[in-house]
């Protein structure tokens, strides 16, 4: 199982608590990993890639066994430590502001 | 019995503010959607159960959260805004042309006879519709196909469509107002439109009287004078007695002509208020003093109301969305400050009293006269 953590308000939104389980079946790449992500959470859907053009909205970045995943290109496997569900992919809101 | 249901959004959420019909002890329910921007929460006149809420953030977007039961429930519907056909170009402060690109939407205005059917004005400027309760949204791409399109550029709030009024006495008959584009007709249900804005005058501008252009924060209509709107104009309060062919200025005594919400009496279409704002940098009552100005004469003469709002010190605003009335009588005037006070007056104005004076800034107020 693929481990999501999602950041405070997308929880609020989603009506759930801690990290998320999801099953992917074939290569886990980023777009494989949403795309599972809003299928199961539909409320998701525009709210971590924008809904016309699929991109990554500009103040959500992803991160991984200690490594910012934000511009990997959407079809590029996932750390293999998240594919065996021993670390967790984050979805974090940026910091923006003061 | 008759009670009132206040909705207002906020930076950080919605709140719902109920009385009864003598309207002096409320409750305060919220936050809902905490943390979120919620630049609109309004309620049908079909179905005054149905709400609808404009949610949005600058990290997550935008969603649209729907109500069936007053307010107590909410279930998010359609987020997909998507502009029709090719989106084409508009002005930008640098002179430079660039794409229309939604971002979110500001207001939300529910068919007077129809639950379902309910219209978003937009930022990038448009006009959006749903007739399946939210769930999907169309383009009535018109208005943003306008030749004109390429010439508005955003004011500094951003290039929004701000208030759309669906009016009561002539079927398909629709007004739209832009930051800063001016003020748009349609007179066959949404499909085309043009400018309305002759006897505008925005010295800022090259042509001060140019067709378009011009930054309008907020039009009223009363519905039973359908054919009379009321303008607050970044500088400038306006009127048209010819369904928005001409205006001419209303301004007379103010303290200041420039403001940003304009609304309208229930039962007097003659009594207008607004609330003065020293501008353009300051954004916040001249002299420190919260009035709200009322005319019964339909403008030209304006009084100062200030019993109850603070009158040293004051250094709040008034956004445009952030006014409404009930139709109850007499009739009861509402107002949110960027401060976070609610103010409410039972008595047409003549005095005020906060309901609550520290939720975040507030964005809108929509009231709702329930049976």
């Amino acid at each position: 199982m693929i481990r999501v953590i999602l950041p405070t308000p997308l929880r609020a939104l989603a009506h759930l608590e801690g990290e998320v389980q999801i099953q992917i079946d074939g290569p886990v790449t980023q777009r494989a990993l949403l795309d599972a992500l809003e299928a199961r959470y539909p409320v998701l859907r525009g709210t971590i890639r924008d809904r016309e053009t699929g991109r990554r909205r500009a103040l959500v970045r992803f991160y991984a066994c200690g490594q910012d995943l934000s511009n990997e290109a959407p079809d590029t496997p996932v750390p293999a430590a998240v594919a065996a569900g021993a670390e967790p992919f984050l979805i974090v809101g940026a910091i923006a502001g003061g | 019995m008759t009670s009132v249901r206040v909705l207002v959004g906020t930076r950080k959420g919605a709140f719902i503010l109920n009385a009864d019909g003598k309207r002096e002890r409320w409750t305060i329910d919220g936050p809902h959607f905490a943390g979120w921007e919620i630049y609109h929460i309004t309620g049908s006149p079909a179905d005054p159960n149905r709400l609808y809420t404009s949610q949005s953030s600058g990290w997550f977007g935008q969603l649209i959260q729907r109500s069936d039961d007053g307010g107590h429930t909410w279930t998010p519907v359609g987020n997909t805004f998507t502009y029709e056909g090719e989106a084409g170009t508009h002005l930008w402060y640098d002179g430079t042309q660039r794409p229309w690109e939604f971002k979110r939407v500001w207001h939300l205005e529910p068919s007077p006879s129809d639950p379902d059917t309910v219209y978003a004005g937009v930022e990038d400027a448009a006009l959006f519709r749903s007739t399946d309760g939210g769930h999907t949204w169309q383009e009535l791409s018109g208005l943003r196909r306008h030749d004109s399109g390429m010439r508005w550029q955003p004011g500094a709030g951003g290039m929004c469509l701000h208030t759309l009024i669906l009016d009561p006495a002539h079927p398909g008959r629709l007004y739209a107002a832009i930051s800063a584009a001016g003020v748009f007709r349609s007179d066959d249900g949404g499909i085309t439109w043009r400018p309305i804005n002759r006897g505008l005058r925005s010295d800022w501008l090259p042509d001060p009287t140019a067709d378009t252009g011009h930054c309008v924060h907020r039009i009223a209509q009363h519905p039973g004078r359908p054919d009379t709107l009321l303008m607050q104009k970044h500088w400038d309060v306006m009127r048209s007695d010819d369904a928005g062919e001409t205006w001419y200025e209303i301004s007379g005594n103010l303290p200041s002509d420039f403001g940003f919400p304009i609304a309208i009496h229930a039962h007097e279409p003659e009594t207008i208020y607004v609330v003065p704002i020293k501008s353009d940098s300051e954004h916040y009552p001249p002299e420190g003093k919260l009035r709200v100005y009322r005319s019964r004469t339909g403008g030209h003469e304006w009084e100062a109301l200030t019993r109850g709002l603070p009158q040293s010190h004051c250094y709040v605003n008034v956004l445009r969305d952030a006014m409404a009335t009930d139709r109850l009588d007499p009739c009861g005037i509402y107002f949110g400050t960027t401060g976070g006070q609610v103010y409410a007056s039972a008595d047409a104005g003549d005095t005020w009293t906060p309901i609550v004076r520290d939720l975040p800034a507030v964005l809108s107020v929509e009231v709702q006269t329930l049976p």
